[in-house]
């Protein structure tokens, strides 16, 4: 019986690695965790409605709910309610789909859930949009006149190339900086970070409340389970 | 016996005994709850294999009470709404943002659904390690592979309402699979989708049988189930029937009341499954993308085909045994024997009472040749499963089909090794 279960496991370890031979290989950059900074999260959140709310939407994600990152309402509705009346409102867009569809060759996504979505096994979703934002290069064939490493032939230009600069492809595949842009590149990386830790937050907001809640929750499990083990055990005393 | 109950009873509607007499001469509440829990004597030596039963029954109320809730919330509407999302999709994100605990909820449902395929994949396992289903059984484990496949048909139709990417293509390559069966495929294809293709017609069907049709006929299944259970009694790991062995009152000397025996040991149990299921809503709600996938995050778009759509991990192994089948044969197209096979594969499991031959029940006292069959049958399942979840390659499909050979092999050469094998001889009564 013992014997039976061991040769069982080792078959399930094995199966694992037959999964990881079929992993793919995509090198993605470790995107920081600012789930916790609310500083950078407010960055983020202004920067996404500067440069992305104008195309993109985000319509699950409501104003008001910014205040969970630390901001208050006056601040909500002075600084970052561009796109609505009411706080309570959620972040969408002017722009007509079809209308964008024509321009772009393809509707922008709404980006509410992009940090969950673009999670794979090569990475969280977090990594793959700090790692995609940071890679457009020039590549004039392209209608907009730029190109993606970890997106190829994307539909959307590169809008923050005022603040990266030009990038372009260099003869060994890697992307070299040609002409700078207004930010130094760790400047410019610690801003696409912020933004990155915006989408992720939006993608689920109560992410935070979630884990707290988690342990809460274990705890008082593990205290139940003393007790219902005792109480089993009281009971069983008996049974030979 | 109900008015001999009302005679017996001073209570005979007024107010002079307990209200418990009242109702009970009236409705059979006392013996129900003798039956099936208090006087229901169970074998004392119910190992760790022995929670999934009742884990299994919380699971299914949990997953009603939980569909409830969301069910008051959620829309199965797929046209689009301002923002260009299906209203399906958008009414999840309202659970998951604006629902007062919606999160929780949904999560619960959803991680729910993958755990409760773990814990009937273990019962299964665990009335195949003790012969569960042999004489006088057969009933009970037939009853059993219809809440098998029921369940799956609920978690396939569930798994389109939230009308995700993978939902739409999921549901759409499901339902093309029936097309492969002749005559009748085509038309009841088209009769599941209510449409030519996955549309609002399939997603509200799907929702009436999900939250309706399959519920109904699980509860009546599980009752049916429990019934035919109590009526033989409990198999327990070591094969043997403790009514063989009865004290001079009449009860088995190796039995034991369920309540309270077994209702505070199952409490345990209860208790350790709460705690594996927290951990995985409150920390890792998508289970590594297998119990919600990351593609399912984008709405469902006709247009756009996932380069690789892959069935929920609960059925990987199946649709490995269907994608396993890459030769036309006998001048039937590759794909309809992929679906025979694949049905088969599931079938097959009514047929395991007859199948086994062996003199012995329990794993406990069987010979070596069942051991190995069982761990090589367990081996295959878990290779199909996996494999299931990868993009198909050459080599990759080679594996496969040697695991889905292995597979039919353990029901099909079943009557031979068992009849075969050396087992050794069964105890008078239960050991610990």
């Amino acid at each position: 019986m013992k014997k039976l279960f061991l040769v069982l496991l080792t078959a399930t370890l094995l199966v694992p690695w037959l999964a990881q031979a079929a992993a793919t290989d995509v090198r993605l950059d470790k995107a920081p965790d600012l789930s916790r900074n609310m500083a950078a999260l407010q960055n983020g959140a202004k920067v996404f409605v500067n440069y992305c709310l104008n195309c993109h939407s985000a319509s699950y994600y409501r104003y008001n709910r910014l205040t969970d990152i630390g901001l208050t309402e006056g601040q909500i509705k002075d600084n970052l309610l561009f796109t609505a009346d009411k706080i309570g409102e959620p972040m969408t867009i002017a722009m007509r789909r079809a209308e964008a569809k024509e321009w772009f060759g393809v509707a922008p996504p709404d980006l509410t859930l992009i940090a969950r979505a673009r999670t794979s096994k090569a990475g969280s979703g977090a990594d793959w949009l700090y790692t995609y934002l940071r890679s457009y290069h020039r590549d004039d064939s392209r209608p907009t006149g730029w190109n993606n490493l970890v997106f190829p032939n994307v539909g959307m230009p590169h809008v923050l190339w005022e603040l990266q600069g030009e990038q372009v492809l260099g003869p060994d595949h890697k992307l070299v900086l040609a002409k700078p842009g207004t930010m130094q590149p760790a400047e410019f990386d610690t801003m696409v970070a912020d933004l990155v830790g915006f989408l992720n937050y939006i993608g689920e907001p109560m992410a935070n409340f979630r884990k707290e809640l988690g342990v809460i929750v274990l705890i008082f499990l593990f205290v139940l389970f003393i007790f219902s083990y005792a109480l089993k055990r009281e009971y069983w005393k008996d049974i030979h | 016996m109900g008015a001999a109950n009302a005679d017996k009873y001073k209570s005979d509607g007024t107010a002079a005994g307990g209200l418990l007499e009242w109702v009970d001469a009236r409705f059979p509440l006392l013996s129900l709850w003798n039956d099936h829990l208090a006087k229901y004597y169970a074998p004392k030596n119910f190992n760790f294999w022995y929670y999934f039963g009742s884990l299994a029954m919380l699971v299914l109320g949990l997953q009603i009470i939980t569909g409830i809730f969301l069910t008051m919330h959620y829309k199965p509407d797929a046209s689009l709404n301002a923002s260009g999302i299906p209203a399906a999709f958008a009414s999840v994100e309202y659970i998951m943002r604006d629902v007062p605990w919606g999160w929780l909820i949904r999560y619960m449902h959803s991680t729910g659904a993958s755990l409760f395929f773990i814990i009937i994949y273990l019962h299964m396992f665990r009335g195949m390690l003790y012969g569960s289903y042999r004489k006088p059984r057969e009933l009970i484990w037939i009853f059993g592979v219809l809440i098998f496949l029921m369940l799956m048909a609920e978690a396939f139709l569930g798994y389109l309402l939230p009308w995700g990417q993978l939902s739409y293509w999921g549901a759409q390559v499901i339902v093309n699979m029936f097309t492969a069966i002749p005559v009748i495929g085509p038309d009841f294809a088209l009769l599941l989708r209510g449409d030519y293709v996955v549309s609002d017609a399939t997603l509200n069907r799907f929702f009436a049988l999900h939250v309706v049709a399959i519920p109904l006929a699980l509860i009546g299944l599980v009752a049916a189930h429990i019934m035919a259970l109590h009526e033989v009694g409990s198999n327990n790991p070591d094969g043997i029937e403790i009514k063989k062995k009865k004290g001079p009152d009449g009860i088995p000397l190796d039995g034991i009341p369920f309540h309270p025996y077994y209702s505070v040991k199952d409490l345990v149990g209860v208790v350790v499954f709460l705690m594996v299921f927290a951990i995985v809503i409150f920390f890792m709600p998508e289970g590594g993308g297998y119990f919600l996938e990351y593609n399912n995050f984008f709405p469902a778009d006709p247009l756009v085909t996932p380069s690789h759509i892959a069935p929920l991990w609960y059925f990987s192994p199946y649709y490995s045994i269907l994608r396993a089948n890459t030769v036309n044969f006998f001048w039937i197209d590759a794909k309809l024997w992929g679906v025979i096979f694949m049905g088969l594969g599931v079938m097959i499991f009514f047929f395991l009472p007859w199948l086994d031959r062996s003199p012995v029940k329990s794993i406990r006292y069987r010979g070596p040749l069942f051991k190995g069959a069982l761990v090589i049958f367990v081996a295959s399942f878990l290779i199909l499963g996996v494999l299931g979840t990868l993009p198909a390659t050459p080599g990759l499909t080679m594996i496969a089909q040697i695991c889905s050979i292995l597979y039919f092999a353990f029901f099909l050469l079943m009557p031979i090794y068992t009849s075969l094998d050396k087992c050794q001889p069964e105890p008078e009564r239960v050991t610990g």
